[in-house]
């Protein structure tokens, strides 16, 4: 989000750079968005970053993955030997309907819960052979996570939210509030800084999650349904700003989602159904199959 | 494709930063300090509400310990007031033999409330204790969704114990001083209604009820640390996918 202003009538307008005429006069904006865009861009690239030494191509991997729920006498099998191959830098979308095991797979890639079987891979380590620490830093400094429901610490302030990760991974105050500082001003929140999560409203509090999922450069941002909670026009703000990391700083996004919004910025949309990859479809093939995106979005409403 | 050596390449990764500095995870004690303060008197009501438990059970202990000092005071009073009767009439050679008999059943009546007295202590130490675990135990389980959160950032289980142990202490000090001046009032006032005046604080031994009162204060302080371990650590061993996923 950026903040500009109409150079004919002088309105402000906040906007991530996606409109082309001013809203108060129908100026012309596109010189003034393309600069904003420039300046964006350059921020962008140093924020998330990907400082592994080797460079495998696959930066998430999932073999045979499986998960079973136990309920009792009953087996809740959530996850069913799920191949899945992430590639670096790439923007990936989970779509699947309610109960498919979407927030399933979404634990697992994150080392937020233990499979039942097969393996999981964050740049071919295996998850199954880390310890609580090595996971913890893998959680601190690797993944960012971004939750439908915001998950801000209620009690803590919109620039003590995003520079926590910072403490836990240990780096100086100075440094922190200004990485802090930088993070938020980037999703467009600068004035927002001491209010607390009650104060803001969804698409504030999710902007300020994306930024604490920067909050120590990672690699991967892992977001399950970021815009499950929000309207349409925020959620597509968010929608916006994550391809905009993606785009410039390389960050790979991995991303459950409902939202058919989501499926104009993916690279590729893997769709599961009852814990199975059923297909996987590439931006490049979509592209030229629009009858099909058209029937399949009367399929999903 | 096993590749456990991986994880320090990941480690070691930031060229820039020593794999040393990289590995580190940390809560500092002052952060810490800070965000537990935070969570007591942001949420005040609520801190209110879990401190309640420490709040009576210690008014109970305390209102029982006032009790002995100011009857202590009381008898001593009385003691001095018979001895200087029996001397009196001991030089009037009058009736010695029964105010030794006064003095002998005073005694028994003090050795008798004695022991009901530890009793009392006791079951106000029970009470205190089932209503601070229980207190600790709320205040974790509310709270899981945070405790997920936190993990996913990063945090390590002893992060989060630590978290809930600062905010036991703080709830623990703050509550029991409560409690403990409540209880002292309280029993204060009843005795000087009873009596009819406010001389029993001044027969009372103060520098000795000042003493239970810093006891008092000490156990709600450990008793709601030690109410606060046991859930403190099963929540921050919990699964984030868990800990997530619980609805309040
Ligand atoms: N903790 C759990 N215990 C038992 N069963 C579970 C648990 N979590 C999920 N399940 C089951 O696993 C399956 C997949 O659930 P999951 O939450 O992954 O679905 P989802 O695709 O994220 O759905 P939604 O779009 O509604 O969020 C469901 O059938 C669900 O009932
Ligand atoms: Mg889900």
């Amino acid at each position: 989000m950026a903040k500009v202003k109409c150079p004919e009538c002088g309105e402000e307008i906040e906007t991530t750079g996606i409109i082309t005429v001013c809203p108060g006069c129908n100026a012309d904006m596109r010189h003034v968005m393309e600069e904003v865009g420039h300046e964006r861009a350059e921020r962008m690239k140093t924020i998330a970053r990907d400082d592994s030494v080797t460079t495998h191509e696959f930066i998430v991997r999932t073999r045979d993955l499986r998960k079973i729920y136990v309920m009792g006498e009953v087996e809740v099998p959530a996850l069913r030997d799920v191949d899945l191959d992430v590639r670096r830098g790439e923007y990936l979308s989970i779509m699947g309907p309610s109960g498919s095991g979407k927030s399933t797979l979404f634990n697992m890639i994150g080392g937020l819960d233990k499979p039942t079987g097969g393996r999981c891979f964050i740049e071919e380590v295996d998850m199954a052979q880390l310890d609580a620490f090595e996971l913890a830093w893998l959680r601190c400094r690797k993944i960012g996570y971004i939750f439908q429901t915001f998950n801000l610490i209620p009690v803590m302030t919109a620039l003590e939210n995003v520079t926590l990760p910072m403490i836990f991974a240990g780096m100086g105050t100075d440094e922190m509030m200004d990485r802090g500082r930088e993070l938020l001003e980037l999703v467009g929140l600068d004035d927002r800084l001491d209010h607390k999560p009650y104060e803001l409203s969804g698409g504030q509090q999710q902007r300020v999650a994306v930024a604490r999922a920067l909050a120590n450069a990672p690699a991967i941002i892992l977001a399950d349904e970021p815009t499950g909670n929000l309207d349409l026009q925020t959620g597509k703000e968010i929608i916006d700003l994550l391809k905009e990391l993606n785009q410039e700083s390389g960050v790979t996004v991995i991303s459950a989602t409902h939202d058919l919004k989501m499926i104009d910025v993916s690279d590729r949309i893997v769709h599961i159904r009852d814990g199975e990859v059923e297909r996987i479809e590439h931006r490049a093939d979509l592209k030229l199959e629009i009858g099909t995106l058209g029937s399949e979005i009367e399929d999903a409403e | 494709m096993l590749d456990v050596k991986g994880l320090a390449r990941l480690v070691g990764g930031g060229a820039e930063e020593g794999a040393k500095i990289q590995r580190q995870m940390t809560l500092p004690w002052g952060d810490a300090f800070r965000i537990s303060l935070r969570n007591v008197t942001i949420r005040l009501g609520r801190a209110f509400i879990t401190a309640s438990g420490i709040v009576l059970g210690i008014a109970f202990l305390s209102s029982v310990w006032t009790g002995a000092v100011i009857q202590e005071g009381l008898e001593r009073s009385e003691r001095a007031h018979l001895e200087e009767l029996a001397q009196a009439t001991a030089v009037g050679g009058a009736d010695e033999k029964s105010t030794q008999d006064l003095i002998a059943a005073a005694e028994q009546a003090r050795k008798s409330r004695a022991s009901r007295q530890a009793w009392l202590v006791v079951m106000s130490l029970l009470v205190c204790g089932v209503g601070i675990t229980n207190a600790m135990l709320m205040s974790v389980t509310e709270r899981f969704q945070e405790i997920g959160t936190m993990k996913c950032l990063g945090a390590l289980d002893n992060f989060i114990v630590r978290l809930f142990l600062i905010e036991a202490a703080l709830l623990g000090v703050l509550g029991s001083l409560l409690g403990a001046l409540l209880g002292h009032m309280a029993m204060l006032g009843i005795f000087a209604i009873r009596e009819r005046t406010f001389s029993v604080a001044a027969k009372m031994d103060w520098s000795q009820m000042l003493f239970y009162l810093v006891i008092a204060v000490l156990i709600g302080t450990v008793l709601s640390l030690i109410a606060a371990i046991a859930p403190a650590i099963r929540a921050a061993r919990m699964r984030p996918a868990v800990a997530l996923q619980s609805e309040i």
